[in-house]
């Protein structure tokens, strides 16, 4: 599926909780909320708002 | 005016149920389309094509100057903006006016009061239409809060400019108040560009159901009974029906003469949907849609009136050949909306190429499709691909033929909100008609048998 990324809510070096919204994608006029799998800190961002992804695509990485 | 090449400002099912409409007229027809639409069903069946730009919506299907253009260069002599996009914008009205081509749809005028919700209720109140009791304008939260002391809780805050549910906030107290009315405001200027809001009495398990309107440029208005649109997520229909099982003749009369009355209030001329809540035996008006619904062939089904056709003969100058006399609800009919989106998975999209599309036929089965084997799904469009609407002469017939024909319909690509029509069938509470506009919420183990009938 390709999105769009509308939001990055979160900023390298934010501690996150498992279930936290992180990014919001969008597509087909929907916004699409996607959760850490897991607690920890935000290592890098890999996605940029307003650019488009695949599915499949890493978005961000925790530690 | 006559009408000889009718320019169709949209795209998927609906551009494809236009053209339709106008090749049974005899008219010509242009389609306009995004680079990501070059192949789709709707360009290809149009007798003539305009590109109007990249994928994004804002760089094709909202340009007006591009859809102009394309009317001019093709000689169009009439646009119709179907639903979404530039439906609803005053300014096409406006352009197609000064350009001498008919819109397909209200003047600008009644676009622009009904626009507005505010001045769209207080039309109401004016016109002996019942309305949730609400406020004035508030732009703060103190007026919020004065509006709370005066009405009671609990109570909805909508924006002025609304619509889709955006920046709707329900608020159960004075706690409530402060974050609710800050962020629908930030909402409402994002989406609307105007963040004036007002707060009306919240109806907790209100039906939606909606008075579907004929009006002709002559004075001549009709009401084509209503349609009970309470299966929603996202504050977006999922399916609807004709008649609404909680409306009787008397109701129905009651319900029509008060969107005529609205109609009438604001010079609106063409095909319009004045939307209400309905609480047990008392209605209230919501707004009115200033165009073609996606949910009209439920209407058509029962009536036996092309509403389409209708539309672009009032367009055209004629009136309207029918009285509230000739209007006769016969049957029932149900529209399933098929959508790109997965129940189970809280109905994200899936925007993937229709790889298989085998829809199924028989008494009284009418689809309106977008796609066909082979279709892109663009992730830039809304989720729609196809309807199926089921008549029957009762409910309980037409709830049968819908089983059978869901049962039957078969899609390869896109996960499709198939399965989970075919498990609202199912739910005792819809076959016995008990709705609100919470029932998606209220059914979670709807979206559980949802993934069952896919797996």
């Amino acid at each position: 599926m390709t999105a769009n990324v509308w939001k990055v809510q979160v900023a390298v070096g934010d501690t996150v909780q498992e279930g936290d919204t992180v990014v919001i994608l969008e597509a087909m006029k929907m916004e699409i909320p996607v959760e850490a799998e897991d607690a920890g800190t935000v290592a890098e961002i890999r996605c940029a708002e307003g650019g488009a992804v695949e599915e499949g695509d890493v978005l961000l990485v925790l530690e | 005016m006559s009408i000889r090449r009718v320019l169709v400002a949209n795209r998927g099912e609906i551009a494809v149920r236009v053209i339709r409409a106008c090749r049974t007229l005899g008219l010509e027809t242009v389609a306009v389309h995004s680079d990501a639409d070059a192949d789709a069903v709707f360009v290809r069946l149009a007798d003539r094509s305009v590109r109007l730009g990249p994928p994004p919506p804002a760089e094709s299907y909202l340009r007006l100057d591009a859809v102009l253009d394309a009317a001019r260069q093709t000689g169009a002599d009439a646009i119709h903006p179907g639903y979404g996009f530039l439906s609803e914008r005053p300014e096409l009205a406006e352009a197609c006016d000064a350009a001498g081509i008919a819109f397909v749809g209200p003047p600008a005028s009644a676009m622009r009061l009904l626009g507005s919700k505010l001045a769209a209720r207080e039309l109401a109140i004016g016109h002996g239409v019942p309305v949730a009791p609400g406020s004035g304008p508030v732009r703060d939260v103190a007026a919020a809060r004065q509006a709370a002391r005066e009405l009671g809780y609990p109570l909805i805050v909508k924006p002025s400019a609304g619509g889709g549910g955006i920046g709707m906030k329900v608020l159960e107290g004075d706690d409530d108040v402060e974050a609710a009315v800050t962020s629908a405001m930030k909402a409402a200027a994002a989406a609307f560009g105007d963040d004036t809001l007002y707060v009306e009495r919240y109806v907790r398990a209100p039906r939606h159901v909606e008075v579907q309107l004929l009006c002709d440029a002559h004075g001549g208005r009709v009401h084509l009974g209503e349609r009970e649109c309470s299966i929603q997520r996202r504050h977006q229909k999922l399916l609807e029906e004709s008649p609404s099982p909680a409306v009787w003749p008397e109701l129905r009369a009651r319900m029509g003469d008060a969107a005529l009355r609205l109609a009438a209030a604001a010079g609106y001329v063409n095909a319009g949907t004045a939307e209400f809540m309905l609480d047990g035996e008392e209605f209230y008006f919501l707004e009115v849609n200033a165009r073609l619904q996606v949910e009209h062939p439920v209407t058509e089904a029962v009536t036996g009136i092309d509403i389409v056709a209708a539309q672009l003969a009032v367009a055209a100058g004629e009136p309207l050949r029918i009285t509230q006399e000739d209007v006769r609800l016969e049957g029932h009919a149900i529209e399933f909306r098929i959508n790109a989106e997965n129940a189970a998975k809280r109905f994200l999209p899936s925007p993937k190429a229709v790889t298989a599309w085998e829809p199924p036929t028989g008494e009284g089965v009418r689809l309106d499709s977008g796609v066909e084997a082979g279709s892109a799904v663009p992730p830039f469009y809304d989720s729609l691909l196809a309807k199926l609407v089921v008549h029957g002469p009762d409910r309980a017939t037409a709830i049968e033929r819908a089983a059978e024909a869901l049962a039957a319909f078969h899609v390869e690509g896109p996960v499709t909100t198939i399965p989970y029509h075919r498990a609202v069938l199912e739910s005792d509470d819809f076959r016995a008609g008990r709705l609100s506009t919470h029932f998606v919420d209220e059914h979670p183990e709807l979206r559980e048998r949802a993934a069952e009938l896919l797996a």
